[in-house]
């Protein structure tokens, strides 16, 4: 809109500031908005200048054009569950003594007690300690090794264990090429998830790797996989998000599955595993955040690329990756999310916020996806539905684009917001609003409620000032 | 003879409320007889035969595919529905409403209103800068009403405007009035032939004013803020207005209202305003009028220039002689005191006063001013008097402190004040003047006003007016006409 079309057409204004004149100028018929302005949440010079190189400045066409091409690649994305494997057998240098766990690199002293716990079941599980005492005093000697699930093409929910003995969901994403990983939903209570590690978690654990494991297996080659976007696209428009609530798309898949079920194993063993299943609302959010993995994998790497590529926690610090600047972690303290809690908790049993199953918010789901999903909105705090949908809208503006095939019945259909930009993050101060669990803070107790929480503005910051520096 | 046609694309899912809204727009398209879009389930695929919608192609799909099938009067009418049915699938949604909360970002705002041509930035002056640099991104026109901008981030912004045929307004750019719409602190005026280049808000307000008084009226006044003319600028703004004020065929003449330009700017300015096509009055406080270029009327005054502008004269409207009034004071009050909610009134009066021989002091002194002079005007909305506080326009109350000082001074014969009307001013300036007044002992200094407003104001030009000469205020035609009749006042008290 040039000068001179201001002149011929006349003011058609945006206010940004003082809400008044906007009126005014309604209430001489104009054509008016005025933006609900706040100061910028950042005032470090450094980090402000770097936004405004990559948003307006030298560098943003280039960002313009890795972003485009991000979410491009995000949206051909074809995601497929196609096998489940023991870990070992998938990720080649996971062996003896060595502990994938969630979210960016974190040693023994600085590990949550869930985290601790979990460890220390793991290490049990593998037979690598005879006891929990032993296996504690193994873990803090620093004969074991530990390393992100995001380093080895994995994720893990919580604390996000991964052993070679595990078996993991395989997703490939027929798109790319790709194959990605993550552990079978091993259900609600006391789990090793949430920390848990004592006989009834291990016995599970060991249960999914002699009968669920290879029976899915079995199942997924003679269903030739299940394509996970339509499930995905279906579960939305039945209230779900695939963060906190998983009950459509728990059962989409029991109903892929189950016919191959059926066709492959004795009725006693296809009853039990499909009980399992069917008993387990969140099920789903493993095969959500190994889709997630796999659909984020062929994101990393664009040069120049501001979007996101992984959020990621380990319950002391959260973590995130970036396209244009590979594998490099930005990571600050992570935050307390706020909630609801179950009968006889409260949010000073709370466990810091943790886990790989971010990732779900970083392909536009989750969080991002609140408008599809009401009830989850009353139960993680949200509040109302019209909350729900300004949870989204709000990630609207912190996003590239929207995917035209995952939309949301209560926005008219509008796709989910996808592709975090940390350039509109910083720009904005808004920070990506995850929908999460809450684990106690001892291990072994388990959930303790659901929340909403946070990703950390500083994760943001430092990937702006990454960002610019290394295109300069 | 009719065509189908049956587009699948594979592995798309949509609800099928969502693809039924759809169908029903695809099917209206011109030249569609039928279309439908379905996801390719056995029993879906029946229903597009029987409506007699789906070809060999449609009849390949899987129920995890979107079938497109339609049939309309021609292969061209077809195609077209089918890129229609395309571009709302890969839109994503059909319209996106959401909630009522108003836009977080000027982004956003730009998607929500597509037609937006202006961006209006009061933040705070710290913020003021990155909004105005987001807008221009976005290819918006600036007008920014903050102040506290730096000279460099103003002359960046206007640099980066100009070279994408944009123009900035301000910063500290308090009023404009584009195609009769008033944008900020801006009076209700007709619209008409005049357009106005103003460096300042008070400035533009009167003349606005006093021109439509006179049955004239504004085709468009644009702000450009007060240091546009600075040699540090270049007028980069006001040069931009010039442009394509000219080139508005519904501009009958142009008036530039200003201090005067900086020395290496001026030329540049008055030599494009004598060849824009128009005619031009320059209203330029105490320039000297023999450097303008031949075509250019000078005007010394904002009354001066709004009359030349009319060609006509602002009829006087108050009946009482100097005489009179100073008959009424005690020989020892010989002061004016001159308490000023508008910058520019501030400066037009100190024009007047020296103008009829009497020395000035001010804060915000014009071309003239003498520190130490007996007669003193302040500019109430200068920096140091706004600092934390409301500007006295917004919130006149602040001006009371100085007017109970000045009417309990004995030196004092005159209290000089401006009433500003308009946009974004105060509802109802005139009662907190005259509830200063009401307390204020029998025997005090005169208070001569002007009230720069009309009557289509939200407040009123008539029922303020009327409010001060209740409260026994002499209220004359204009700003210039106060100044006067204070300064006639002072002359006989000085004897």
């Amino acid at each position: 809109m040039s000068a001179t079309d201001l002149l011929n057409n006349g003011p058609t204004v945006i206010g940004v500031g003082l809400k008044g004149f906007i009126d005014d100028l309604k209430s001489q018929g104009a054509d008016a908005i005025a933006v609900d302005w706040r100061p910028p949440a950042t005032s470090d010079p450094q980090v402000l200048d770097s936004a405004d190189r990559l948003t307006s400045g030298d560098l943003s066409g280039s960002v313009e054009r890795g972003n485009q091409k991000a979410l491009e690649n995000m949206l051909a994305a074809d995601p497929v569950l196609i096998d489940v494997r023991p870990a070992g057998e998938l990720i080649e240098s996971l062996g003896d003594h060595k502990i994938l766990h969630a979210g960016p690199p974190v040693e023994w002293p600085d590990m949550c007690g869930p985290m601790q716990g979990a460890i220390c079941g793991a290490i049990v599980l593998e037979g690598w300690a005879k006891d929990l005492q032993a296996a504690e005093r193994l873990a803090a000697s620093g004969k074991i090794e530990f390393e992100p699930n995001h380093h080895h093409a994995a994720v893990g929910p919580m604390t996000g264990m991964t052993t070679q003995s595990m078996p993991l969901m395989v997703v490939e994403n027929k798109a790319f090429g790709n194959r990605a990983y993550c552990a079978i939903n091993e259900g609600l209570g006391k789990v090793m998830r949430f920390g848990g590690n004592d006989d009834s978690v291990l016995d599970r654990l060991r249960w999914l790797e002699s009968t669920l494991g290879p029976l899915m297996a079995d199942a997924l080659l003679a269903s030739e996989g299940v394509g996970l976007k339509n499930i995905i696209a279906r579960g939305l428009s039945m209230g779900d998000e695939m963060h906190q609530r998983n009950v459509a798309c728990t059962s989409l898949i029991l109903r892929e599955l189950a016919p191959a079920i059926a066709r492959v194993t004795d009725g006693d063993t296809a009853s039990e595993v499909l009980t399992f299943i069917a008993g387990n609302d969140q099920f789903f959010l493993n095969v959500a955040m190994v889709m997630g993995k796999a659909i984020m994998d062929p994101v990393r790497d664009i040069k120049n690329s501001s979007v996101v590529t992984a959020m990621a926690r380990n319950g002391t610090k959260f973590g995130i990756r970036v396209s244009g600047c590979g594998d490099q972690w930005f990571v600050a303290d992570v935050e307390m999310p706020r909630g609801l809690y179950f009968p006889g908790f409260s949010e000073k049993d709370a466990n810091p916020d943790m886990g790989d199953s971010t990732i779900v918010e970083t392909i536009g789901l989750g969080g991002f996806a609140m408008a599809a999903s009401p009830a989850v909105a009353g139960f993680v705090g949200a509040g109302s539905a019209a909350d729900a949908v300004a949870y989204t809208n709000r990630m609207i503006e912190i996003t590239v684009g929207r995917n035209p095939e995952w939309t949301i019945p209560a926005m008219d259909f509008a796709g989910v917001p996808t592709g975090i930009d940390v350039r509109q993050v910083v720009n904005t101060g808004i920070t990506p609003t995850i929908n999460t669990g809450i684990a106690h803070r001892e291990p072994g107790i388990g959930q303790v409620g659901a929340g909403v929480v946070n990703a950390p503005l500083a994760c943001f910051e430092q990937a702006c000032v990454a960002l610019a520096e290394q295109q300069s | 003879m009719s065509v189908i046609i049956n587009e699948v694309r594979k592995g798309f899912y949509l609800d099928s409320v969502a693809l039924m809204r759809m169908s029903a727009d695809i099917a209206a398209a011109d030249g569609v007889d039928d279309a439908v879009l379905m996801i390719g389930t056995p029993s879906n695929k029946q229903i597009m035969a029987d409506a007699g919608l789906l070809n060999e192609q449609g009849e390949r799909a899987s129920a995890n595919d979107l079938v497109i099938a339609l049939r309309a009067g021609s292969e061209g009418d077809a195609n077209r529905a089918i890129a229609k049915a395309k571009k709302s699938l890969d839109g994503g949604t059909l319209k996106s409403t959401g909630s009522n909360a108003l836009p977080p970002t000027l982004a956003s705002a730009c998607t929500q209103l597509p037609a937006a041509n202006l961006a209006l930035i009061s933040t705070p002056g710290s913020y003021a800068t990155r909004e105005a640099k987001a807008a221009l991104r976005q290819g918006l026109n600036v007008m920014i009403f903050s102040d506290n901008v730096s000279l460099a981030d103003e002359a960046a912004l206007k640099q980066q405007a100009a070279s994408n045929g944009l123009l900035v307004m301000g910063p500290d750019c308090g009023t404009a009035i584009i195609g009769g719409r008033a944008l900020a602190f801006a009076n209700a005026v007709p619209q008409g032939g005049t357009a106005v280049i103003a460096a300042s808000g008070t400035g533009l307000q009167e003349f606005s004013v006093l021109l439509t008084r006179l049955g004239g009226g504004i085709r468009h006044a644009i702000g450009v803020g007060g240091r546009d003319l600075n040699d540090d600028i270049g007028a980069i703004s006001t040069l931009t207005a010039i442009d394509i004020l000219a080139a508005d065929s519904q501009v009958e003449q142009i008036v530039l209202i200003s201090k005067p330009p900086g020395a290496a700017t001026a030329n540049r300015v008055f030599e494009k305003l004598a060849n824009c096509g128009k005619p031009v009055i320059a209203c330029v406080f105490g320039y000297d009028e023999s450097s303008l270029p031949g075509g250019i009327q000078y005007a010394g005054t904002l009354k001066a220039a709004a009359e030349t502008a009319a060609n006509a004269t602002i009829p006087a409207n108050q009946t009482q002689s100097a005489n009179a009034l100073a008959a009424t004071l005690a020989s020892t009050r010989t002061k004016i005191r001159g308490l000023y909610t508008g910058g520019t009134l501030c400066t037009e009066a100190q024009i007047v006063l020296q103008q009829a021989g009497l020395p000035v002091q001010s804060n915000a002194p014009a071309p003239g001013a003498t520190t130490n002079a007996a007669h003193q005007l302040i500019d109430l909305g200068a920096d140091e008097y706004t600092m934390g506080k409301p500007h006295p326009m917004i919130e006149p109350a602040v001006r009371t402190e100085s007017l109970q000082q000045a009417i309990e001074s004995a030196d004092v014969a005159v209290i000089l004040i401006d009433l500003v009307l308009g946009y974004g001013a105060h509802q109802n300036p005139a009662d907190v003047v005259a509830d200063a007044l009401a307390a204020a002992p029998a025997e005090r200094p005169i208070v001569i006003a002007s009230v720069c407003g009309t009557n289509s104001d939200p407040q009123s030009l008539q029922q303020q007016t009327a409010s001060l000469q209740n409260a026994g205020v002499i209220v004359c035609a204009c700003n210039a006409d106060a100044a006067q009749l204070a300064g006639e006042i002072a002359q006989l008290q000085a004897g």
